[in-house]
């Protein structure tokens, strides 16, 4: 088993209970790690009771999985799921940092976190020791105070429990801010300042299991691989691709920031009213002439640094410090809320950051709620008194606040924009579904598909088992392009960022030098890979208990889609619906399931999923 | 004589990513395994965006060296690095005491001490941040002993502090 720390970690933050568990080899060689190992073990701990159970409820588990190729792989991220309060599905969501190397490092290749601890508590992992310690002092803190008190407090702790070592760095952490611990289901898991594992809504599960952080310090050595000498190697051949990739380097994704708007017109603008912007003041480099920025930033072992930590200095937003924000931000904290000045952008994002609330989750709230103010829906009185005009920063951080404390009009947000927009239509008496653009509960990323000119096409949301994830879109061919390829980048848990200009046999070269198996691209794509979208698929049309999906209505584009793009040079574009019911039935078929969108028997019975199939029959989703 | 070999590794904390490559490139060539704790260049990050690698200065006048009990450490006349005789070093960290930036750590694994060889004067921590571009690190040559060499000598507590205000300005002051 090279590659792998040896164990899991299980906690049980109801009795305290703490246990070791070992894998088997080829139950890891069939789901490697992250993504695919929590789905196979989501499935056996919760498959059987998978839609009575509340995913803010004790009974849900939280995990917290590295990968074989985290640490080795450049740029090692951690993968977080369980059963998801925004899709009711599981997601794997991923989160960039120095966390997975910790907890590989002190012996352990994930965490198992279940039941929920009778007051707010944190994990403590230094190297084999664990600890479920007091978190009174730092519940309800922003996520820079969490993250100055947890560091302080735990170099105190390495000095004291390893007096002649001397000065050991420092442990990392993932952590939640007061929009986890509220249980709002648009938190993120957060690490450092500015990471977040947003998508599936885990900074709420977090919180609902009164868990505040997870603190890891590993002193030993990242696990022995199978052939070192080739490892080497390959790190250097992956650095040396990536670090050609000068712009890429240098802005990130925020490059997009114009771009995407400008020119493949796909880009959210006041709740994806529009796709299509012409403000130059989110061209490249503006905001490197405007604000400081940390050009170069990056996580261990990242040869690209595609994040960058920024501040204004001068302002009315003088000192609001977060990542420079990136394609995602830039436009869900800046076009989407039709903030068009990086200072407004970097200041709602850093709000955001604080509260821990997850940046494309609560861009998509918060814009719903503006455009709802925009057609008098949501009035000034609703809103508490918050003027919430396109543009205006601080109205949209004073909404955030509320959002992620659940006080007023934020309790019904918290809700995410699906949730919302029936809560709110109901008090209303009025449909505003039209105005919510999601994916099974899930705010779609923030690239569109009706001009036709990004990366994304008309089934990538709708078909993807993690919905609205920009970041595991479904695609035809069902192969490099599509979600099975991200679920052995999520798998093996490493940053697919640095795998986009490496060829795709390296990647199976990796995973050979470190696991010592050979992965072929026929086992992934006909059945590893496949495996683990099937098990995701029937976890997400079981959903429930608030909401169930039917893959008839619900494997469907958000309505706001079906409008023509109003402006830009794609004016008049929109999603063919013909054209969509015929790619949507051609994935289907090439993923094994059937014209209504349920993994066939047949399908299942070959992967060894007769387990899966049952269940489905069970509740009748399957005849 | 100075030797051609008398190198020293210019550090701007203000360049540095992060991204570790140093601890990587570090661990396995001396441990032959990736080991951020074994590693004689390691990045501490007290303060995000304030990442500080914190390696050995050879100060000029060698106090860890002078402090050692068992005689375990002595100073490589070509390269001017630090050496730690494996056999002799008991893993009693007088040395790290000694150190007026507490740079010196006692490896994780085994019982001695981790202190910086400079690899010979081709430094590998300095290969791979020059590969990368980051040019945190880089190699100068050392002329003669230059006395001020021990000041670089901090804690990643006394960088960090003054790091933070060169980074976000007031602000600074609030975030360690």
């Amino acid at each position: 088993m090279h590659g792998y720390a040896g164990k899991l970690l299980e906690i049980n933050l109801s009795t305290g209970k703490v246990k070791n568990i070992s894998l088997k080899d080829d139950i890891l060689r069939s789901y490697i790690g992250g993504r695919g190992l929590a789905a196979k073990i989501l499935w056996d701990k919760l498959g059987k009771e998978w839609e009575t159970i509340d995913p803010f409820e004790a009974e849900n588990i939280l995990l917290v999985f590295t990968g074989p190729l985290t640490g080795f792989f450049p740029g090692g991220r951690v993968c977080i799921s369980g059963k998801s309060p925004q899709s009711n599905g599981m997601i794997g969501s991923t989160v960039g940092g120095e966390f997975g190397i910790d907890l590989k490092c002190a012996g352990y290749n994930g965490l198992i976190i279940t039941g929920k601890a009778q007051k707010p508590c944190y994990l403590n992992i230094i190297d084999k020791e664990v600890a479920i310690k007091d978190a009174s002092h730092i519940w309800g803190k922003t996520g820079k105070e969490t993250l100055k008190i947890l560091t302080k407090e735990t170099r105190k702790e390495l000095h004291e429990k390893f007096p002649r070592y001397g000065e050991l760095k420092e442990p990392s952490a993932l952590y939640i801010g007061p929009a986890g611990e509220n249980k709002t289901r648009v938190a993120a898991v957060m690490a450092k300042w500015t990471h977040g594992a947003g998508y599936g809504g885990y900074g709420g599960v977090m919180g609902s299991k009164n868990l505040k952080a997870i603190v890891a310090k590993g002193l030993g050595p990242l696990p022995e691989v199978e052939n070192i000498e080739k490892v080497k190697e390959l790190i250097k051949k992956v650095c040396k691709k990536c670090y050609k990739e000068e712009l890429w380097r240098r802005w990130g994704t925020g490059a997009g920031g114009y771009s995407v708007g400008a020119k493949s017109s796909s880009e959210p603008i006041r709740n994806w009213q529009e796709e299509w912007h012409d403000e130059k003041s989110f061209a490249v480099d503006k905001f490197e002439q405007r604000l400081w920025i940390k050009q170069y930033w990056a996580d261990y072992g990242c040869p690209t640094a595609c994040l960058k930590l920024a501040m204004p200095k001068t302002g009315e937003f003088k000192g609001a410090i977060t990542d420079n924000p990136d394609y995602e931000l830039q436009a869900y904290l800046g076009s989407n809320l039709g903030i068009f000045t990086p200072e407004g952008n970097v200041y709602v994002s850093a709000m955001i950051d604080d509260l821990g609330l997850c940046g494309i989750q609560a861009g998509n709230v918060l814009g719903f709620a503006a455009e709802l103010y925009q057609r008098g829906f949501l009035t000034k009185k609703d809103l508490d008194g918050i003027d919430l005009t396109w543009g205006n920063a601080k109205a949209f951080t004073e909404l955030a606040k509320k959002i992620a404390k659940r006080e007023g009009i934020g309790n019904i947000l918290a809700e995410g924009s699906y949730r919302a927009a029936i809560k709110l239509g109901k008090m209303k008496n009025v449909n505003l579904l039209p105005y919510v653009v999601h994916e099974k509960g899930v705010a779609i990323g923030a690239h569109g598909i009706r001009s036709g000119k990004d990366y994304t096409s008309n089934i990538s949301y709708a078909c993807s088992v993690q919905a609205g994830d920009h970041t595991s879109v479904a695609a035809l061919p069902a192969d490099r392009r599509g979600e099975m390829a991200t679920i052995i980048e999520d798998s093996g848990v490493y940053c697919f960022f640095n795998t986009f200009s490496v060829d795709e046999d390296l990647i199976w070269d990796f995973f050979e030098a470190v696991t010592g198996w050979r992965i072929t691209r026929e086992e992934w794509y006909k059945e590893s890979g496949l495996r683990i979208l099937q098990i995701q698929r029937a976890m997400l049309l079981l959903g429930g208990p608030d909401y169930k999906w039917n893959p008839e209505k619900d494997d469907e584009n958000p309505p706001r889609f079906y409008d023509p793009l109003p402006s830009g040079p794609y004016a008049g574009k929109t999603v063919n619906k013909e054209a969509f019911e015929e790619s949507k039935h051609e994935y289907y078929q090439v993923v094994g399931w059937d014209k209504n969108g349920v993994p066939k028997p047949e399908t299942l019975r070959k992967l060894g999923l007769k387990h899966v199939e049952k269940k489905l029959r069970e509740v009748k989703i399957l005849a | 004589m100075a030797s051609k070999k008398r190198i020293w590794i210019v550090r701007d904390y203000m360049k540095c990513s992060g991204c570790r490559k140093c601890e990587i490139a570090c661990s396995l060539f001396h441990e032959n395994k990736i080991w951020p704790e074994a590693s004689r260049i390691r990045v501490f990050m007290l303060v995000p965006g304030a990442e500080v690698p914190h390696l050995c200065v050879q100060c000029e006048d060698y106090p860890c060296v002078k402090s050692c009990p068992t005689e375990a450490l002595s100073v490589n006349s070509e390269t001017g690095a630090v050496l730690v005789d494996e056999e002799k070093c008991s893993g009693c960290g007088i040395c790290i005491d000694a150190c007026p930036g507490r740079i010196p750590h006692l490896h994780p694994g085994k019982k001695r001490i981790l202190i910086c060889d400079l690899c010979n004067g081709e430094p590998e921590c300095v290969k791979v941040c020059q590969e990368g571009k980051w040019n945190t690190l880089s190699v100068v040559k050392r002329k003669g002993w230059n006395e001020t060499l021990r000041a670089y000598s901090r804690t990643p507590e006394e960088i960090t502090r003054e790091l933070v205000i060169n980074l976000y300005g007031e602000k600074g002051e609030e975030l360690l």
